[in-house]
């Protein structure tokens, strides 16, 4: 054991000479913030010519946080706001964080294109289909409302490990990851949109992006906001606010110590000076420019912290979030 | 009975074409097995072929990753790959031959070497992501490795052990006894006669062995997820002596990578089509990086074969 220690030190001398011979930016975390931060890293390196290296990785939120609180990444991609557990881990090691939102992602409920029926759907209707009470009883279209088509109800969505499972049970169920678990459930969202193009009776739901390069294949359903407005799902509506409860902010958040590294800081001033540019063009809906203003300014005053408080939320306007007072 | 009688002569016909119809009928259903599985791997693989070649040019070869689809490359993935698989037969192929020979010719034959080789067999069994959690745990923490090439190559070098250990136990053993006799009782010691006669004589079925077990490890997705390989990479290792300060012989085994599998994997999650014809692109070339390496197993085997005269 003792010679495996000695092993280890040697090992880890070698691992910090080699690593910081360059710059490099070690990002982590959600794949649906991915194609996001992706499109920043390629820019970003461009611009620099190589001089910085930055790599993204796919870990999931939750598995991106845990290595940002063990200090191992500068940035940790986020579809969902740190929880409590997180931020304690993150607290323990010391690890202070910048939580800065980046885009919006547009949950679209989506159905196939022979289905007659269904142009808009109340999230009292959308509850009534997925809430846990309704597995193995609400399962045809009749059962959710009696107009509809006694028809087979068919069901899909993301796996239990994905934020957006999180976020849309937490929209319309009230609680996150409560749902009904009778549905066709797959990580990959290429299989959802198979999967309803597929099925006259199916329903599913997924982000923006997919159903974005899939059109000719589904239906999207306008969603009746609070206001009791039937809105589709588009960029514009996402932007001017009402499309509502599904569209999520998603996140970065940056690492108080990698800060000082003036690569680092340049990298998140890059992210949120052409954020917008570039989360319209991976599909995304960016914030409006003002947001963008805020989260530079938070940014640069050092706001570290949550603004969420460990708490899930629901339709938060990202311009009120960035005013909050910050908890750690 | 007459054995010319008309009726027994057709009796007996019949009787053997019956015999041939279940032979013809067996074979059928030999053939039919045989093609479940070829066809199988047939259609997937023109499927990807139909759908990847035209996707394949120098670019595609000479490019990083990136989020426009026609833009995008394997750069990072391909010289990620290679380079673990370089670190993977380094370490698995030394650790699995001294094994197989210590298990063929020193080991005792008493309890304990027993254990260990009903452990060897299990070994071949494990789940990988089982391997995953193990170097994730003793390379990336322990050792302090990190997430790098040299964590990955040793994961999979671990992985492929048991098959080396085996293969080049299988290759002793088809060796004559007579050989070890004669050389024993020539008065050659163990290390002799295995580094004259045991080594030399089962050295193609090693390296059969080592290849499968490689090409295996070459499509391995899940314990270099686990120990986190990385999914957007934009720039090579550091090759020995270049850059400023120029960098030392080995310093590209502790850079972070991505290989062949994970871009793959990534590129079918994404939305945009184009995408998927990146990874159809992407699996043919893994396929044929595969099949190269089956293809050099052959030849390699049939080439040492042909020197070995007893």
């Amino acid at each position: 054991m003792k010679s495996l220690k000695i092993a280890a030190v040697v090992a880890g001398v070698f691992a910090t000479a080699a690593v910081h011979a360059q710059a490099l930016i070690k990002i982590d975390g959600s794949s649906t913030v991915f194609p996001v931060t992706e499109a920043v890293a390629e820019d970003f390196q461009k611009a620099k010519k190589g001089s910085v290296r930055v790599t993204v990785g796919i870990s999931g939120t939750g598995g991106g946080f845990k290595k940002f609180c063990r200090g191992e990444t500068d940035i940790s991609d986020a579809s969902r706001p740190i929880l409590k557990k997180e931020m304690e881990d993150c607290a323990k090691a010391g690890i202070k964080y910048i939580e800065l939102p980046v885009a919006f992602d547009a949950l679209t409920v989506v159905v196939n294109p022979k289905n007659t029926f269904i142009s808009q759907l109340t999230v009292a209707e959308l509850k009534k289909m997925w809430e846990p009470a309704a597995q193995g009883k609400i399962l045809k279209w009749k059962d959710v409302n009696p107009a509809w088509p006694d028809a087979p109800l068919k069901l899909f969505g993301p796996g239990a490990d994905s934020g957006t499972f999180d976020y849309f049970t937490e929209a319309i169920n009230g609680k996150s990851k409560s749902s009904r678990g009778d549905f066709t459930a797959s990580e990959d969202d290429n299989v959802l949109v198979q999967g309803v193009s597929r099925d006259n009776n199916a329903l599913g739901f997924f982000g923006f992006a997919y159903y974005d390069e899939n059109k000719g294949k589904l239906k999207a359903v306008q969603i009746v906001n609070p206001k009791g407005k039937a809105v589709t799902p588009s960029i514009d509506a996402v932007m001017a606010g009402e499309y509502e409860p599904l569209a999520r902010p998603i996140f970065i958040y940056v690492s108080a110590k990698s800060m000082d590294r003036p690569e680092i800081k340049e990298f998140v001033e890059f992210y949120l000076k052409n954020g917008a540019k570039l989360a319209k063009e991976v599909k995304y809906v960016p914030l409006g420019a003002a947001d963008y203003k805020h989260a530079l300014d938070n940014f640069s005053k050092k706001k570290t912290g949550t603004g969420f408080g460990g708490e899930a939320e629901v339709g938060v306007k990202v311009a009120d979030l960035l005013k909050r007072n910050p908890k750690e | 009975m007459n054995a010319a009688d008309p009726s027994t002569i057709r009796a007996v016909r019949a009787i053997i074409a019956r015999a041939k119809r279940w032979d013809m009928f067996f074979a059928m259903l030999g053939i039919l097995s045989l093609m479940v599985g070829v066809l199988t791997f047939s259609v997937l693989f023109l499927d990807m072929a139909i759908q990847g070649v035209p996707r394949l040019d120098l670019e595609f070869f000479t490019s990083f990753p990136s989020r426009r689809a026609a833009n995008a490359g394997i750069l990072s993935a391909w010289v990620g790959t290679v380079l673990v698989m370089l670190v993977t037969a380094l370490a698995a192929v030394p650790l699995g031959v001294a094994a197989g020979v210590y298990l063929e010719e020193y080991a005792p034959k008493n309890w304990i070497t027993d254990i260990i080789e009903i452990n060897i067999s299990n070994l071949a069994g494990i789940p990988s992501i089982v391997y995953g959690l193990l170097a994730l745990g003793l390379f990336v923490y322990y050792f302090g490795f990190g997430q790098s090439i040299l964590s990955a190559g040793l994961t999979l070098a671990l992985l492929i052990l048991p098959v080396i250990i085996v293969a080049t136990r299988e290759a002793i053993r088809a060796i004559p006894q007579s050989i070890h006799e004669g050389s024993y009782a020539c008065g050659a010691t163990t290390w002799q006669t295995v580094r004259d006669h045991i080594l030399p004589y089962s050295s193609a079925g090693i390296l059969t062995g080592v290849i499968i077990g490689m090409a295996r490890a070459i499509g391995e997705t899940a314990p270099i997820i686990t120990i986190g390989a990385l999914t957007f990479i934009a720039f090579l290792p550091t090759a020995p002596f270049s850059g400023e300060p120029p960098a030392g012989l080995f310093d590209w085994i502790f850079a972070p990578f991505t290989v062949m599998p994970i871009q793959m994997f990534n590129w079918t999650s994404r939305p945009e089509a184009a995408f998927t014809v990146n990874a159809a692109a992407a699996g043919f070339v893994l396929v044929f990086m595969t099949l190269a390496m089956n293809g050099l197993a052959i030849y390699v085997r049939y080439r040492l074969r042909k020197n070995i005269k007893w």
